[in-house]
């Protein structure tokens, strides 16, 4: 385990790194972060068919998201275990407005137009976990049964808003992040085997409750190959992609399956797939590797947290960082479902970009605003 | 909510927490295991497999279909071409609303109302990328007409394609054939490699029998396509290798007199260079304009053309085996000079009939008061047919089939754009094969002596009789009839000139007999009392012929025909073969004209006319 930063002075770090401190932002993070955005951007050239104008917008928004991060970074984070309750249902109050007259994008209702095009969805990412945090955080830990159960429908609720847009990807990844809080709060095992059990016995109700699109997908993955053209298409696709691209890959931009499009979405839940093409086994591997560091990193930051909000909302959050690497990769080479999750930096678009950054803002303010006490 | 509120034991709880921590970082690892050992199976494991896929993904070969050879006459007339057609072709994906489009395509004029059904089904049998050819053949009216309007129909263009064209329409149709849509039945015996992309194939004569030179081979583009088989780059090309230009012999003035003089009548006309075999003169009538099978007949103007009792698509002069008459003679004399017949240095006396000894039968002669004391030189230009009843009945059969089958009758010969009708030359043997009731198997000596008119059971077609008068001409050398002169390779300009053939001569014991024969022959024209002494006036050249005029309808015992009685299709084929210039003969040619009458009096001076254009160029 690293010792907390702090106690070894600033003196020890480079002017660099000191400035960041004294900008309330972590070094390490940054730097694994620095480098997955900037791999991300080369990726995204090639994977938009040498989009120059896609970048630019995705540059931008990586611009955007970095404010944002900078911004949560210098907030005290008992203030924001302050505000989360606030957020939170105020959140809730804006998923109910989209459900009644929110915009239609991409075949279901997402979209607050508040000046700008908004997804209240993905401040509920941050919300939902702070939300929880706040209820535990003066609580003798592990949580008791009725205050689980509490959570439970704090989580239950925008989930099940969102999986009515419809958005199932968000929906999983909210309820993941929630579940999250639950584990880290130190639940017993025997209620994590329960539930379990419990959500197994439920899956023929959820298989009843789900799109016709998103059992399609379920199906699909079970046999691709039945609808190549159809539903099909997207796994086939991706594991042609990957598979093609063997141990070296085909080299950046001669990844035919994304250049020439065969590859749908490949600038956006897709885009891992053209790493895979283009850079092989060894890109993928790599690219991994930095996401484990960036969780290890947040992993880190949490343990070393002095109060249970911090702690808990950093550990969720990282949690929740991996599960979106996690579902990702596992949906593009077919181990997954086809469940609307981009690639966590990588792929191109919205509202994600800020949300994440905003995330790693949040973990650096946990890092950097902590009372420095001897241990 | 929970008032019992436990003290909180901060260490225990970030002991509880930590532990959780550790447990989150082994599932990821173990699930970061799973991804990257899928990762392994895909990317090393199957990375052949997938990358083979993704070959199969992006390249497409179009193929580049071939141009089509030309077709030249001997002049190096063209008739047969590729001319650029003008099509109207509809690109789905690019089309705003199609309904809409085709609706204001039709309300200009530039796609008929009985159309847009087929041409509906047509675009939802292809994909939305490809482009559809709505309708062809434009005229440039239409063409300029739709220039104007283009900026309002986005999706829709005109191009080009190279179409098959006739530009002598009717005149040699049946010499040439056509080109058409590649049949089912075609597809079967086709090698497809080398038809990938063409539309059409040669279906009959010329286009069919030399479809492997003139179709030439398609070449290909190795594209790289995206996901919608947009072409997105040009990897290889490998040309099309363009279809030999065929030379035919044939002479097309000496083709339109023939054919303008069978119009509006059933017939064919056959002229060879006797020299080597060459084909000048290849006619059918009627005929039929090749460019309509190009285009593409309604089913309407098909069945027309197939219902038609003047049967338009027979080829007649390949097909049609016709009682050849008279025409025959001048074989049937070489063989009694042959024989040393003793008709052949005597006269014989002609009273308009003979019977056969012991058998009150009479066989009549065309003049009936007859031809009076008559030698084989007056017989063959007043084409007595007494002499040769007499004549057959010493000969015998045997010797009669034999002589014919040496000038190429009854057999096929071999012409380089068959199947041809082989023809008939009866044998006894044939008869006792052909016939079931024993009592007809046996040969009649009554059917001998009507053979030796050309009639009874004996047929040619025109070209096996162009094909014996140009034997004479030549004095027994014979030669394989062929069309095509030359193929020529579009690439290097070079000619590979096609060597006649040259078959068993018929061979003469006395040279002489040859020019007691030509000069019966020529007697046809230039004797007072010749049979064809009319079409022989003013001529430039001398000329060799014999009339022919074969019975279709057999005439009762006792009985007098008249001509005006019988129904047209009743009456007599006119039949006339002839050759020129008789000292150096270079066309020989066989006129058949059906139900004509008169062999000397109708297909005479077809075979004049036909004559004359070849010999004289186009100054005549």
């Amino acid at each position: 385990m690293m010792s907390p930063s702090g106690r070894r002075g600033a003196q020890s770090y480079g002017t660099t790194t000191h400035l960041l401190r004294r900008m309330h932002l972590d070094p390490q993070l940054m730097a694994g972060l620095l480098v997955v955005l900037a791999l991300g951007m080369f990726v995204l050239f090639s994977a938009s068919g040498n989009d120059a104008d896609l970048l630019v917008g995705h540059v931008a928004r990586i611009g955007l998201a970095a404010l944002v991060m900078v911004v949560v970074a210098q907030i005290n984070i008992a203030w924001m275990r302050r505000v989360a309750p606030w957020v939170y249902f105020a959140g809730l109050a804006m998923l109910a407005l989209v459900l009644a007259i929110g915009d239609v994008g991409g075949g279901a209702q997402r979209w607050l137009d508040i000046g700008v095009r908004f997804q209240p969805s993905e401040l509920m990412k941050l919300a939902v976990p702070a939300m929880l945090a706040w209820l535990l955080h003066d609580r003798a830990l592990p949580p008791s049964l009725l205050l689980t159960a509490g959570m439970l429908l704090l989580i239950a609720a925008p989930v099940g808003m969102i999986a009515l847009q419809p958005d199932l990807g968000t929906a999983i990844l909210i309820g993941l992040t929630g579940a999250a809080v639950i584990f880290l709060a130190g639940i017993g095992i025997r209620y994590i085997v329960a539930a379990t059990a419990m959500a197994f016995a439920a899956m023929p109700l959820l298989w009843y409750l789900m799109h016709p699109y998103q059992k399609q997908r379920v199906l699909t993955l079970l046999d691709p190959e039945k609808d190549p053209l159809g539903a099909g298409y997207h796994i086939i696709q991706s594991k042609i992609a990957i598979g093609s691209g063997g141990i070296f890959g085909k080299g950046w931009l001669n990844g035919s399956q994304g250049q020439l499009e065969f590859l749908p979405e490949r600038s956006t839940d897709f885009i891992f797939a053209v790493i895979g093409e283009e850079f092989g086994f060894i890109g993928v591997t790599l690219l991994l590797l930095l996401y484990l560091l960036i969780i290890a990193r947040g992993f880190v930051i949490a343990a070393a947290a002095q109060d249970t909000f911090s702690r808990l909302l950093a550990g969720s959050i990282s949690v929740t960082f991996f599960f979106y690497v996690f579902v990702n990769t596992a949906m593009v080479t077919g181990l997954l479902p086809v469940v609307g999750v981009p690639l966590p930096l990588v792929s191109a678009g919205g509202t994600s970009m800020v949300t994440l950054l905003a995330g790693f803002g949040i973990l650096m303010s946990v890092q950097t605003h902590r009372k420095l006490l001897p241990r | 909510m929970d008032y019992t509120r436990q003290i909180k034991d901060h260490w225990r709880e970030q002991r509880l927490f930590t532990r959780r921590i550790i447990a989150c970082s082994v599932i990821a690892v173990l699930l970061s295991g799973t991804v990257l050992t899928r990762l392994a199976i895909l990317q090393l494991v199957n990375a052949e497999y997938y990358a083979a896929q993704s070959q199969g993904n992006r390249i497409r070969v179009q193929p580049l279909p071939p141009a089509r050879g030309l077709i030249f006459d001997r002049n190096q007339n063209i008739l047969a071409e590729n001319t650029p057609s003008y099509q109207l072709e509809v690109t789905p994906e690019q089309v705003p609303d199609l309904e809409d489009t085709l609706t204001r395509l039709e309300s200009s004029g530039l796609i008929k109302s009985e159309s847009t059904g087929r041409i509906r089904n047509l675009i939802a049998s292809k994909r939305r990328f490809d482009s559809i050819p709505i309708r062809q053949g434009m005229s440039d009216d239409e063409v300029a007409r739709f220039a104007v309007l283009r900026p309002y129909f986005p999706g829709v263009e005109i191009r080009a394609r190279l179409a098959r064209y006739y530009p002598y329409g009717n005149i040699a149709a049946h010499a040439l054939g056509y080109v058409s849509g590649i049949s089912a039945a075609d597809q079967e015996m086709l090698d497809p490699a080398e038809y990938a992309g063409s539309a059409y194939i040669g279906k009959v004569a010329v286009e069919r029998a030399f479809e492997p030179d003139l179709h030439g081979l398609p070449g290909h583009q190795d594209v790289l396509v995206n996901v919608r088989g947009r072409m997105m780059q040009v990897l290889d090309t490998e040309l099309a290798v363009p279809g030999r230009d065929l030379i035919l012999s044939l002479d097309i003035n000496a083709q339109m007199t023939a054919e303008a003089e069978l119009e509006g009548r059933r017939g064919a006309v056959v002229a060879i260079d006797p020299s080597n075999g060459e084909i000048l003169v290849f006619a059918s009538a009627p005929g039929f304009d090749p460019n309509g099978f190009i285009r593409g007949l309604s089913r309407e103007e098909f069945r027309t053309l197939q219902n038609d009792a003047d049967q338009p698509l027979f080829n007649r002069a390949l097909r049609g085996a016709y009682p050849p008459g008279s025409t025959i003679k001048p074989m049937l004399a070489l063989a009694g000079l042959e024989q040393n017949s003793s008709l052949a240095t005597q006269r014989v006396y002609c009273r308009g009939y003979y019977s056969l000894p012991g058998n009150p039968h009479r066989y009549r002669d065309w003049k009936p008061e007859g031809h009076g004391l008559i030698n084989l030189h007056d017989a063959v230009a007043q084409s007595c047919d007494t002499y040769f009843y007499e004549m057959a009945n010493e000969l015998g059969i045997d010797i009669i089939s034999r002589t014919l089958m040496d000038f190429g009758l009854g057999t096929s010969t071999d012409i380089d754009i068959g199947p041809e009708s082989n023809g008939l030359v009866p044998t006894r043997e044939w008869k006792r094969r052909n016939f079931s009731a024993p009592e007809d198997q046996i040969w009649f000596p009554g059917e001998t002596v009507i053979t030796g008119i050309g009639q009874g059971y004996l047929l040619a077609t025109p070209l096996q009789l162009a094909h014996a008068t140009a034997t004479i001409a030549a004095r027994g050398k014979r030669f394989r009839p062929s069309m095509v002169q030359g193929i020529r390779d579009p690439m290097t300009g070079a000619i590979a000139q096609r060597q006649p053939r040259e078959l068993t001569p018929v061979h003469v014991s006395n040279a002489s007999n040859w020019d007691q024969i030509v000069s019966a022959m020529e007697a046809v024209i230039t004797d007072p009392r010749g049979t064809a002494r009319a079409i022989g006036m003013d001529a430039p050249w001398s000329i060799a012929g014999k009339s022919g005029t074969a019975q279709v309808f057999s005439v009762a015992q006792n009985e007098t025909y008249n001509k005006e009685e019988l129904a047209e299709r009743m009456r007599d084929h006119a039949l006339f073969v002839a050759f020129a210039p008789v000292e150096e003969p270079r066309i020989a040619v066989a006129v058949i004209v059906e139900n004509g009458g008169s062999g000397s009096g109708v297909a005479g001076p077809v075979a004049r006319k036909v004559l004359d254009t070849y010999l004289g160029g186009a100054a005549l």
